[in-house]
């Protein structure tokens, strides 16, 4: 196929613009993606929202397909590879910007992986004229702290994608606020209404031009110092997160263990099929862990939904989960606050039990 | 009268105890004159004589049912009355002065310890010069005065100007000589005192814009680190008090805490210089593209507080197009800033090295011995990997000294160990190694990793090691990605893997013979050449 001539990008509309950009990035045709991009930017639109709209679309739907098995785990890390290299061809393309507003530090959470809604937001706020300095992800706390005392940003923007990196992010923000910085979080992992980054001493801004917004009003409030930890969550101090943190790996085995003698069928499974069962069951736990640091029942709910689904979508029933939970539960018999979360992401799974769960409540009581 | 005398024991005579109490007070009687007055008021009040109205002998705030407070002479006295049963009022003058003073000194000196408690931790928050000087203007105009300015370290000098309502900052760009005390107290040495100026004789520059009249003005110098920071102007509008030496005592405490956080922001940032300068070399590079190959690598330093590692990978492209350029990923034993250093000094050697790079084995046997020489007691393993392209397939002669294996993916899944052994390099006076070569067609990738890899331990259980198999695993299911997706994949992984504390130091580097389409986009040599 022949690369498509201005002719045709300038009588494409968006819905063309996303499919060929969709069919270039699972395809890794980084030259088909690119030219897309510069088509759609010669074309006259916006270079903002070629990246939001187009490369961010294009994105928010590889997280979907993959979520709903219709590609594969090399097709998910290629399609995002790509739109990297796509982002670096729009932001040379893009006329220059002389920064004339503030420097601020644009970095994912520790251990994110998915440093791409950052990597949008950085050239955002470079478009708009902010002075960014982008650390990408996979940035130990104590590199980001030490870059804000060298550099003095106005604020961070900080992206989280995943529930279990709320601790992590708590300290970040809290390093970050003790330099007298204001944190302004975004991403999945914060909640869809932010409540998990004010909860943590954060601003939040639900997408990345939201986020530009706030920063271009310059209306962050400067932070008050830290206290600790403990003292900003209360919850804390029943130390049963720090338990059972402190204890994952047991706990995982244990429960491993415990399916294994329950279900017949796991004894036939292939050693790649045991990993993942283990892999589950630990996602489980660190989004349990983190419903303890938030106390919020809803981040460890929301995650057994989205299992269940994506589990649904791959032919595995919803209630598959529903005996781990209980195992973990049995496990876990003396954390109150612990046995409450699982009850309630237990009551999201199963709304309304039926007379299979009756029985088989009656079965764990007996 | 005669009720007051019932008791004659207790009141009025000069010989009675009343008389001689070390407390004021006296007897008023119900028509409000003075019945009778002790010896001690009578100090106090010489014209309390029985008889005299109390009108004309005591303040006129000694009256009511309750006690009342007030001043007599230069002391402050509380007067506390008893009501007597004839309608009259015996006063008790207790003298609170001392107690008054302490109290509102007690009161002051909470206030200056808040405030300086609160200077401390908001100054100590900050390494950064510029933050330190706004922080201490925003306290300064918060507690000390109406407007500051904070002029600090450097040439030109750069200055904080806080008002209630604004701050910014500028460098200074008038001579410090227009403000009397101003230039001293910048060069910090001989120590100055604080100095008040008249505000009439300040420049103009130095009143903030819309500020108005100016009442009082103080400079004081910020000793740092025994040197010269940087200095502190307070400005008082006429209506506020001018300030008293108590005021300026504070804003020397004040000036000093500030000093110590500018001087230590600006001595952390030279540090900060210099170890960059430093360690810039010994930094992961960006690396070449070659022509008609893709290749990306990952890093991650086994400490969240370094960057730099003993894990260490390098390309160094070919002279010509279809010449062979080197790869090169090894692992010196030992972690952080140690070890890397000895990582800069291999990676250094084979570039000098890379004249004869066509024979890995005698450019392995050359940087033994230069490692043998050396008092470095480490040793090190390293993959050498010459790459040169044929067509749409890479080419590779790959020689392991004492490395993991490297691991082809073929575009269809299956992995394949390459089968190239040799010596670790800087232990023993004599190495061997063999090399292997290996065909890339396109889609297919070699991958060059250290043992952080396999050797990060972890998983579901937190006790496994991630293992040379399960790595296999991931890089079958990589098949056909682009090297960069492909080294993200695998990092990724890994460091899941491990969990929050990757043990070991992580390095993964991928060679790919690109698929036909990207050919012409990696390449770089304008379409056609292969979609003709």
């Amino acid at each position: 196929m022949s690369a498509p001539t201005t002719a045709e990008a300038d009588t494409a509309e968006p819905g063309d613009q996303h499919t060929r950009l969709w069919n270039a990035v699972v395809a890794g045709d980084a030259r088909a993606a690119t030219d897309t991009v510069l088509a759609a930017l010669a074309a006259g639109l916006e270079p903002e929202s070629v990246l939001l709209d187009l490369i961010g679309g294009v994105q928010r739907r590889v997280g979907q397909e993959w979520a709903a098995a219709r590609i594969d785990v090399a097709q998910e890390h290629t399609a995002t590879a790509i739109n990297d290299r796509v982002i670096t061809a729009v932001s040379l393309a893009a006329p220059p910007v002389e920064p004339h507003r503030g420097r601020v530090t644009v970095a994912c959470v520790d251990g994110e992986w998915h440093a791409l809604p950052a990597r949008l937001l950085a050239e955002v706020l470079t478009l708009r004229g902010f002075a960014v300095d982008f650390l990408g992800a996979q940035v130990p706390t104590p590199h980001l702290v030490e870059h804000l005392h060298r550099t003095g940003p106005e604020a961070v923007a900080l992206s989280g994608s995943l529930a279990p990196r709320l601790p992590t992010a708590h300290a970040t923000i809290n390093a970050c606020t003790a330099t007298g910085t204001p944190v302004l979080a975004g991403g999945a992992a914060f909640g869809v209404d932010g409540a998990y980054a004010r909860l943590l001493g954060a601003h939040w801004a639900p997408d990345a031009r939201a986020a530009a917004d706030l920063l271009a009003a310059g209306s962050l409030a400067r932070p008050e110092p830290p206290g600790q930890a403990v003292d900003q969550l209360p919850h804390l101090a029943d130390q049963e997160y720090t338990m059972i943190t402190l204890t994952r790996g047991e706990l995982v085995k244990a429960v491993y263990t415990g399916l294994e003698e329950q279900l017949p069928a796991m004894r036939s499974y292939t050693e790649d099929q045991r990993e993942r069962t283990a892999e589950d069951l630990a996602h489980i736990v660190d989004f349990l862990c983190a419903a303890l640091y938030t106390d919020a029942d809803a981040v460890f709910g929301d995650f057994l939904e989205w299992t269940a689904d994506v589990l649904g979508v791959r032919g595995v029933p919803r209630r598959a989960v529903l005996p781990g939970l209980d195992l973990l539960a049995t496990e876990l018999r003396e954390f109150p606050r612990a046995r409450r979360i699982l009850d309630a992401g237990r009551a999201r799974l199963a709304p309304e039990p039926g007379p299979t769960a009756r029985t088989e409540r009656a079965a764990e009581a007996s | 009268m005669t009720s007051l005398h019932r008791d004659p024991q207790l009141l009025v005579g000069d010989e009675t105890p009343w008389h001689a109490a070390a407390v004021p007070s006296l007897v008023i009687d119900r028509l409000g004159a003075v019945e009778a007055a002790n010896a001690r008021s009578r100090e106090l009040l010489p014209a309390a004589l029985p008889g005299a109205p109390i009108a004309d002998t005591a303040p006129g705030w000694l009256s009511g049912t309750s006690p009342v407070s007030g001043v007599l002479g230069d002391r402050v006295f509380t007067a506390h009355p008893v009501r007597l049963p004839d309608g009259g009022t015996c006063w008790w003058l207790i003298d609170d002065t001392d107690v008054t003073a302490a109290r509102s000194d007690l009161d002051r000196a909470r206030a200056r310890t808040e405030f300086l408690t609160e200077a401390s931790d908001e100054l100590l928050g900050s390494l950064n010069l510029q933050r330190c000087m706004e922080i201490a203007a925003r306290l300064a105009v918060r507690h000390l005065a109406d407007a500051a300015w904070v002029v600090g370290p450097g040439e030109p000098q750069p200055v904080v100007v806080a008002t209630a309502d604004v701050l910014q900052h500028d460098l200074l760009d008038h001579p410090p000589e227009d403000v009397l005390g101003l230039r001293e107290a910048l060069l910090g040495f001989p120590p100055v005192p604080s100095r008040w100026l008249d505000p009439s004789g300040v420049p103009r520059w130095l009143v903030p814009e819309g500020f108005g009249e100016v009442g009082s003005v103080v400079v004081t110098p910020l000793p740092g680190h025994a040197v010269a920071t940087g200095a502190l102007i307070l400005l008082r509008r006429p209506a506020s008090p001018r300030f008293s030496g108590e005021d300026e005592g504070a804003a020397r405490l004040f000036a000093a805490r500030v000093g110590v956080a500018m001087s230590a922001a600006r001595m952390f940032a030279q540090q900060a210089s210099v170890t960059d300068t430093l360690t810039r070399e010994l930094l992961p590079p960006v690396l070449h593209q070659l022509p008609g190959v893709e290749m990306a690598a990952r890093y991650r330093p086994a400490s969240d507080t370094d960057r730099v590692g003993g894990d260490f990978y390098d390309v160094h492209p070919s002279d010509t197009e279809d010449g062979e350029s080197l790869v090169v990923l090894g692992d010196v034993c030992g972690k952080g800033l140690e070890a890397a250093v000895l990582t800069g000094r291999i990676r250094s050697t084979l570039r000098a090295l890379l004249p004869m790079a066509a024979d890995h084995l005698r450019m392995l046997q050359l940087l033994n011995s230069a490692l043998l020489s050396t008092e470095h007691t480490r040793f090190a393993t390293m993959v050498l990997g010459s790459v040169s392209r044929h067509h749409a397939d890479v080419r590779l002669r790959l020689t392991s000294a004492g490395h993991l294996p490297p691991l082809v993916v073929r575009g269809d899944g299956r992995v394949e160990e390459v089968p190239t052994r040799g010596s670790l390099v800087g232990a023993m006076t004599e190495i061997e190694a063999e090399s292997a070569e290996v065909v890339l067609g396109p889609g297919d990738t070699c991958v060059l990793y250290t043992d952080g890899i396999t050797e990060a331990r972890g998983g579901p259980f937190g006790t496994d090691f991630f293992g040379e198999d399960r790595l296999r695993r991931t890089l079958a299911e990589c098949a056909g990605m682009p090297a960069d997706a492909l080294v993200e994949r695998v990092q990724m992984v890994a460091a899941e893997w491990a969990g929050r504390s990757p043990s070991d130091d992580l390095a993964v580097l991928a060679i790919t013979a690109p698929r036909g389409q990207h050919l012409t986009a990696v390449g770089g040599h304008g379409p056609g050449r292969y979609t003709a």
